[in-house]
């Protein structure tokens, strides 16, 4: 008798401190409250709604591409979407959009992921592969220039495969998984590359509305962790496994340094998105004139778009073109001294952070 | 403007000191032993560090460019003009001990020039010396207090006429109270801050306020703080990540004048290596332990930007000038240029580097703890709480960022909390300045006001 009483104390005597009806099962990552799994999921989901009402995200009849990967953010950004789309009647047509770059062992087994979801949530599947609109894989590009530089035709040709993808699928918006954690890193990368430019953008909940496809960042305050815990509890089928071809494996400085800052402050990185938000940041400071690419038609602030070079180089038999220039100015901190002890300051390889 | 190639040559004076007799084995060599290996400077000399980009320089070189680098600051924006009465803060260590050299330096010239001139026409600024004891917070034994207090009034001391006295200020200062009393306070605010940071920070404003209160009674009209591009690059990033993204260009310009003494920094495109190197080239005297390492955030921040200085020695700079773009406040820059004695010269400069007018007329508010000023968002959330108790009109009127890590959670502990502040901290919330959150607060409900006069309610 006695033993059972101590034994249920330690397994949670503590009632949800939203409910004050069930035990609470997990320490909520953003506000470190003791809640109940429904709680969690209530929280989770209703702060998301409240972010696309305040903001605007989408207009009632709207076809939206959800940027799928089969990983847990894209995942349960479905899984989410879907379920607000039909307990709020947004009225939305929602897809289901992934990249396929053709890398063995990797993607395919991803894409075996996102068929599922698409079963799983009833979502339409479009799946546009690098093959289809360059004539080349990831696969075959590596076997052409090695692993080295892999990265920057995988960031720069799936950034517009996405948005060819959503093309042939007339959607009017891409909605992407990019999380608060994303978010709060891309503000200190920008400042750590004196990029004042993507800076002042970078906090922005939806972008490219003066391009062909806007996009926009339902995560924009959901916290990595708890969309880990939320895929967890809710056993959501996705996909873990890094790029084979990503050469780092692993997070960056400044992602470590934002989970750091998480476990002993974990406002500290919605105060990282508030600061972002809120720099003075004069308005005639904008991006370079973006213009079309005069091959392909995408948007570029070039004559030719960085796909094309990329992929006239590969063509070509000169896979370095279009390499060593950097996209922008002051991109500093990617030319020289990127890698410290094998680890960069950026956490992700393929440019997925940035966009 | 903090740091172009051009200017910052931040490169690695590491192991040039073979020639001086410390002990740093050198660790680079220079790799094209083709050219000949001349300073980039004065192409005469030998330089002091065989290897890197920057840093090509001779000894001679490697001052006089550092010197340069704070000179220029200062004539640039009108830090310091010949009638002023400069008060150098003097912690100990490097940057500061810098500062009040080449404060010193600059001083001499103008002494050697005004003693050549015929009509004795230019005038020479005048300088003091300030040190903020926290001794009373930091449990250092007092027989190493005196001793660090003793060897700085000899740094002090030492240096050539125009003479110069330290001088001590006990953090408590700003209590107005008997010494006793104002520890006793002093200990009592501090402890009742949970959050290591924001106790931190917290000291950080009081030093700032026992700066302004003795700059202010002893006639001084400039306050000289030597931080460095280093310290200024941990503060982007802390104040990125306490969310004061709003205030932060208002505290990493050369000049700052929303205090009542303006606050000026002549070390901002210096580097912390830099300072270091001359201390200890020129055998300037520091004293070290004083400096307590930094906890809770801002040991984090540190720890991140030295690790990123190691994989890019460039990266310190590159964070300040990104923060250089930020658009500054109308108080950065030093008021009042019409005064005849400032030089022509300064004027122009001045004119050249600063704020266009249209980006000057703005009325800001203030938080009445750390000073900084307020954005819209920091001001409606004030709007929201109703109270008529002090404290909590105190609590209302300040950022966010002060609200969430000095601040007492519980409400109940918030009147005690704020019979703790200094009181001047508590009249800025209660008056507001004549142009601070209340006049802001008035301009809301005007036209609900049926009188002008402030008094009636
Ligand atoms: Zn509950
Ligand atoms: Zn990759
Ligand atoms: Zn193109
Ligand atoms: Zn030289
Ligand atoms: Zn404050």
């Amino acid at each position: 008798m006695e033993k059972e009483d101590s034994k249920s104390k330690k397994a949670g005597g503590r009632l949800c401190c939203i409910c004050n009806q069930r035990r609470a099962a997990l320490k909520r990552p953003k506000t470190l409250e003791q809640i109940c799994r429904e709680c969690f999921y209530e929280v989770f989901e209703e702060e998301i709604h409240q972010v696309i009402v305040e903001n605007q995200l989408f207009k009632p009849g709207e076809r939206i591409a959800i940027g799928a990967s089969g990983g847990k953010d894209s995942t349960v950004l479905a899984y989410v979407l879907s379920e607000l789309n039909r307990r709020h009647n947004y009225s939305l047509d929602l897809f289901l959009l992934s990249i396929d770059e053709g890398i063995t062992g990797y993607r395919d087994d991803s894409l075996e992921t996102v068929k599922r979801n698409e079963i799983q949530y009833g979502l339409p599947l479009k799946i546009v592969s690098y093959k289809d609109l360059y004539g080349w894989t990831m696969d075959e590009i590596v076997r052409v220039i090695g692993l080295k530089n892999n990265c920057t035709f995988c960031g720069v040709f799936r950034r517009q495969a996405l948005d060819r993808g959503a093309s042939l699928l007339k959607v009017d918006k891409i909605a992407t998984g990019h999380n608060a954690d994303d978010i709060a890193e891309t503000v200190l990368l920008n400042i750590l590359r004196g990029d004042i430019a993507r800076l002042s953008r970078c906090t922005s909940i939806t972008t490219g509305e003066d391009g062909p496809i806007p996009r926009c960042k339902p995560f924009k305050y959901t916290y990595e962790k708890e969309i880990v815990m939320y895929a967890y509890f809710k056993r959501l089928d996705y996909f873990s496994t890094e790029c084979i071809y990503s050469p780092n494996a692993y997070r960056g400085f400044a992602r470590e340094f934002i989970k750091d800052l998480e476990r002993i402050r974990p406002r500290a990185i919605l105060d990282i998105i508030k600061s972002g938000e809120n720099f003075r940041i004069s308005t005639s400071t904008k991006m370079p004139e973006q213009g079309n690419c005069e091959r392909c038609g995408y948007i570029s602030s070039q004559k030719s778009c960085k796909a094309c070079v990329l992929l006239e180089g590969l063509n070509r038999g000169l896979p370095k073109l279009g390499i060593g220039r950097s996209r922008g100015h002051n991109n500093d901190g990617r030319k020289d001294g990127k890698q410290i002890n094998g680890t960069s300051i950026e956490s992700k390889q393929c440019g997925t952070l940035d966009f | 403007m903090a740091c172009n190639s051009s200017s910052c040559q931040s490169g690695c004076f590491r192991n040039e000191v073979e020639r001086e007799q410390h002990s740093n084995p050198p660790t680079e060599t220079r790799s094209d032993s083709n050219e000949p290996n001349l300073c980039v400077k004065c192409k005469a000399n030998e330089p002091m560090c065989g290897a890197g980009e920057d840093g090509k320089f001779c000894l001679d070189c490697f001052r006089s460019n550092l010197y340069g680098k704070f000179r220029l600051a200062v004539t640039s924006n009108a830090l310091i003009t010949p009638a002023d009465n400069v008060l150098v803060a003097f912690s100990g260590g490097p940057s500061s001990r810098v500062a009040l050299q080449f404060v010193h330096e600059m001083q001499q010239r103008s002494q050697k020039n005004f003693d050549a001139s015929k009509d004795r026409s230019l005038r020479v600024f005048g300088v003091g010396v300030v040190y903020v004891d926290e001794s009373t917070y930091y449990s250092v034994p007092s027989c190493e207090i005196d001793k660090a207090i003793q060897d700085m009034k000899l740094t002090v001391s030492d240096l050539a006429p125009p003479a110069k006295e330290l001088h001590i200020v006990p953090i408590e200062s700003v209590f107005s109270l008997e010494s006793s009393d104002g520890r006793e306070r002093l200990k009592k605010l501090l402890d009742s801050v949970s959050d290591p940071t924001g106790r931190e920070d917290l000291l950080l404003h009081l030093r700032m306020l026992a700066l302004q209160k003795f700059a202010s009674e002893n006639g001084y009209n400039r306050l000289v703080l030597g931080l460095c591009t280093s310290r200024i690059a941990c503060h982007v990033i802390s104040a990125t990540v306490k969310g004061q993204g709003y205030s932060l260009s208002a505290d990493i310009q050369y000049a700052d004048a929303r205090w009542e003494i303006p606050v000026v920094l002549p070390l901002r495109d210096c580097l912390a290596k830099e300072l270091n190197m001359l201390c200890q080239l020129d055998g300037l005297k520091t004293v070290e332990f004083l400096n307590k390492p930094h906890s809770g955030i801002n040991g984090l921040v540190s720890s991140f930007v030295k690790l990123l200085q190691q994989e890019n020695p460039s990266r310190e700079c590159t964070i300040v000038r990104t923060a250089g773009k930020l658009t500054p406040f109308h108080f950065n820059k030093i008021p009042e240029l019409n005064d005849s004695s400032v030089p022509l010269a300064s004027r122009r400069r001045q004119k050249r580097f600063n704020l266009k007018p249209s980006e000057s007329i703005s009325s800001e508010s203030f938080c009445p703890l750390c000073y900084s000023p307020l954005n819209k968002s920091d001001l409606t959330s004030l709007n929201g709480q109703e109270s008529s108790e002090n404290s909590n009109i105190f609590g209302a009127a300040c950022c966010s960022s002060c609200r969430f890590q000095i601040f007492p959670k519980d409400h109940s502990s918030m009147e005690h909390f704020c019979s703790l502040l200094p009181g001047p901290v508590v009249a800025r919330a209660k008056h507001g300045d004549s142009n601070g959150n209340f006049s802001l607060l008035r301009k809301q409900i005007q036209d609900c006001l049926l009188s002008d006069s402030e008094d009636e309610t």
